[in-house]
């Protein structure tokens, strides 16, 4: 690639250039996750100073668990989102397969596995089912999943009973939000995902440069394993202190077996959304829906797709909301749906289509949890933090209009 | 097929949309290597002539000739199996993806459903390198940075990336200036150099003289000119558009 005239790929130059490509990006508009990672990091200072306990371990364990459902809720929802699209009924879903989880386990005593699938299969099935409303008969998205919304409230009520609460005690459930995984398990985590990062990059380095294409600056490699080793050894080990209150009578240490839960579904859908067909088209529906139309793409096979992810995030979401309150009562879910839209939005997610990706949930999961499990701990009233995961939300938004509309006139 | 078969002829093409008569009986041929402009006054059927090729809206009848054997159109599927592309004024290209994932929009290479990046940026570093792009510096760049002139580009380089025979270009300076005018029909000339029948829409005749090889001419459904460039001038050809002058055509 020596020729001057050659059309470039955009994978030229040293370390230095990509990160002022980078910082040229952001500033064009393309800041993905980057506000939302700020944020974090001043969130987090400011609650760390106005009170100690928000770096406490316990805490640390108690927001990854706090923010794990609707992180999960989130990722699915991003789907939906890349296409233009919202889904008002995913917490309810979520709701609902708890619910089943819970009835067909204590009512009439299916193993937990089989159970866990029924819950699973049936959010996807109420996907198929808004997916075929929206993309076959036409209705907006918004109005499919309000309608959802309220029916499956109505649904929760009479399979669960007004007032009513159905335990859970299948132990392996249970354990998922509630019980830290062994030490050793952590490290074995970290070593899993550090390899695999290592393990694919390289693998398509070498292809690109066995069919003479450029690669991207060695140093990138080296520096997004490196964060990956330091930030996760950070985790592991901070989650692997004692943080039990008594630990003479119970230890309380470890990984919550929550979180390779939630990075395997970030890492599958990833992979899902940026290496295969379906990935790209969902970008491509999303951007363009006539263009892909004309170039072929079955836009409403995508749309139903879609829906049914997120409906199946919302089914696994369920499970974890179950084992987390270790029952199930008839408004389980309720409220959790538009936490989980902040969630999406505030991580960089566009409301408009064609940009955000499951990563960006992630850490508009955790500005999420952080907001609110930090304003408790100051001990402001609740009604404050509803008010301001509201302002975020409304500032992210704002970020996305902003965004949307430059690159659209430019 | 011998040298002087076009590519796609149309006899006696038909379209009624209800009592209006919007195609009568035009006839209409392209040739590979040529670029054959397609001119006339709004509502003239330029649009309605082009839909037909590519299958969105069949002709009501005539005889659709594709290197010589008569063919149907019925679906833009069938146009695309041809070797039939349409760069519509609108580009139809998603701003959100690079100049890549819109070039193999719809067609993407796989292997066993993963996505092989490396090969279609190769591709499409290839086609662009092939028409002489320069304009476009990195195939990996977001539509939604690039100009009008560079869209018309990206939207160019797919049509010929598929290898089609024949490329329909709506009104594909419409939206430029005039260096990048310049610029697409540089590339428009060298698509017809490379063998393929281009065929033109536009309203610009200084254009279409800068490109074109042949010149048909659309008046009220009817096809009143069929002349090469060489042997006509803006005049004649706006007395044509306007219905002043005729020409027998097919004669």
């Amino acid at each position: 690639m020596s020729n001057q005239n050659a059309i470039q790929t955009g994978n030229e130059g040293s370390f230095l250039d990509a990160g002022r490509n980078y910082i040229a990006r952001v500033k064009g508009g393309e800041t993905g996750s980057l506000p939302a990672l700020l944020g974090l990091v001043i969130l987090a200072t400011i609650f760390a100073v106005a009170n100690p306990i928000f770096l406490k371990p316990i805490n640390f364990a108690n927001l990854l668990t706090q923010t794990a459902t609707v992180t999960t809720l989130a990722m699915g929802l991003t789907f939906v989102l890349l296409l233009g699209e919202i889904d008002l009924s995913a917490g309810v879903t979520a709701g609902l397969s708890a619910a089943f989880l819970a009835i067909t386990m204590s009512n009439y005593g299916v193993a937990w596995p089989i159970a866990a699938v029924i819950a699973i299969s049936m959010g996807m099935l109420i996907g198929f089912l808004i997916g075929l409303l929206v993309a076959k008969v036409g209705i907006p998205s918004f109005v499919v999943t309000l309608a959802a919304f309220l029916a499956f409230q109505g649904l929760q009520l009479v399979v669960v009973g007004k007032g009513g609460l159905i335990g859970i005690d299948a132990p392996p459930i249970l354990a998922i939000m509630n019980t830290p995984m062994p030490l050793a398990f952590g490290w074995i985590l970290l070593a899993i995902v550090f390899l695999s990062y290592l393990g694919t990059s390289i693998y398509s380095r070498r292809q690109r440069t066995s069919s003479g294409q450029q690669n991207k600056p060695l140093g990138i490699l080296i520096f997004r394993s490196a964060a990956i080793l330091v930030v996760g050894a950070g985790f592991v080990s901070f989650l692997n202190v004692e943080r039990g209150a008594n630990p003479a009578v119970t230890s309380l240490r470890g990984v919550p077996y929550v979180v390779p839960i939630v990075l395997i579904l970030l890492a599958v859908g990833t992979f899902v959304l940026n290496r295969t067909k379906f990935g790209r088209h969902v970008y491509a529906v999303g951007g363009n829906a006539e263009a892909a139309r004309r170039a072929g793409i079955q836009v409403s096979r995508v749309r139903i797709t879609v829906f049914m992810i997120s409906s199946t995030f919302a089914g696994i979401a369920g499970i974890l909301m179950a084992s987390r309150q270790a029952s199930v009562d008839a408004a389980a879910g309720r409220s959790i749906v538009l936490n989980a839209i902040a969630a999406a939005v505030v991580g960089g997610v566009s409301l408009f289509g064609g940009r955000g990706r499951l990563s960006d949930a992630v850490i508009g999961g955790f500005v999420i949890a952080v907001i609110d499990n930090g304003l408790g701990l100051i001990g402001l009233a609740s009604g404050l933090n509803l008010a301001i995961t509201g302002g975020v939300l409304l500032l992210a938004a704002t970020a996305d209009a902003i965004t949307s509309r430059k690159s659209r006139t430019s | 097929m011998s040298s002087d078969t076009p590519v796609i002829e149309l006899k006696s093409v038909k379209k009624s949309f209800g009592p209006v008569e919007v195609l009568k009986d035009v006839n209409f041929s392209v040739r590979a290597g040529e670029v054959t402009a397609l001119v006339g006054d709004n509502g003239a059927g330029k649009s309605t002539l082009i839909k037909g090729l590519a299958g969105i809206q069949p002709y009501d009848a005539g005889t659709i000739l594709f290197e010589g054997k008569p063919v149907e159109l019925h679906s833009p599927r069938q146009s695309a199996d041809l070797g039939i592309d349409v760069v519509y004024q609108d580009l139809a290209l998603c701003d959100n993806l690079d100049i890549v994932h819109n070039m193999f929009l719809g067609r993407e290479a796989a292997h066993t459903g993963v996505l092989d990046e490396g090969h279609m940026e190769s591709e499409a570093a290839n086609t662009l390198t092939s028409l002489s792009v320069k304009t476009v510096k990195s195939v990996r760049q977001k539509v939604a940075r690039l100009s009008g002139g560079q869209r018309q580009t990206v939207a160019i380089a797919r049509a010929v990336l598929w290898n089609n025979k024949v490329v329909i270009l709506d009104e594909p300076t419409a939206a430029l200036g005039v260096a990048q005018t310049e610029q697409v029909l540089q590339l428009v000339r060298r698509l017809a150099d490379a063998g393929k029948a281009v065929i033109i829409i536009s309203h610009n005749l200084q254009d279409v003289f800068a490109v074109a090889d042949r010149i048909y001419v659309l008046y009220l459904g009817k096809m009143t000119a069929a002349v090469k460039k060489s042997e006509t001038n803006q005049a004649d050809v706006v007395g044509y558009i306007t219905g002043a002058k005729t020409q027998e055509v097919g004669a």
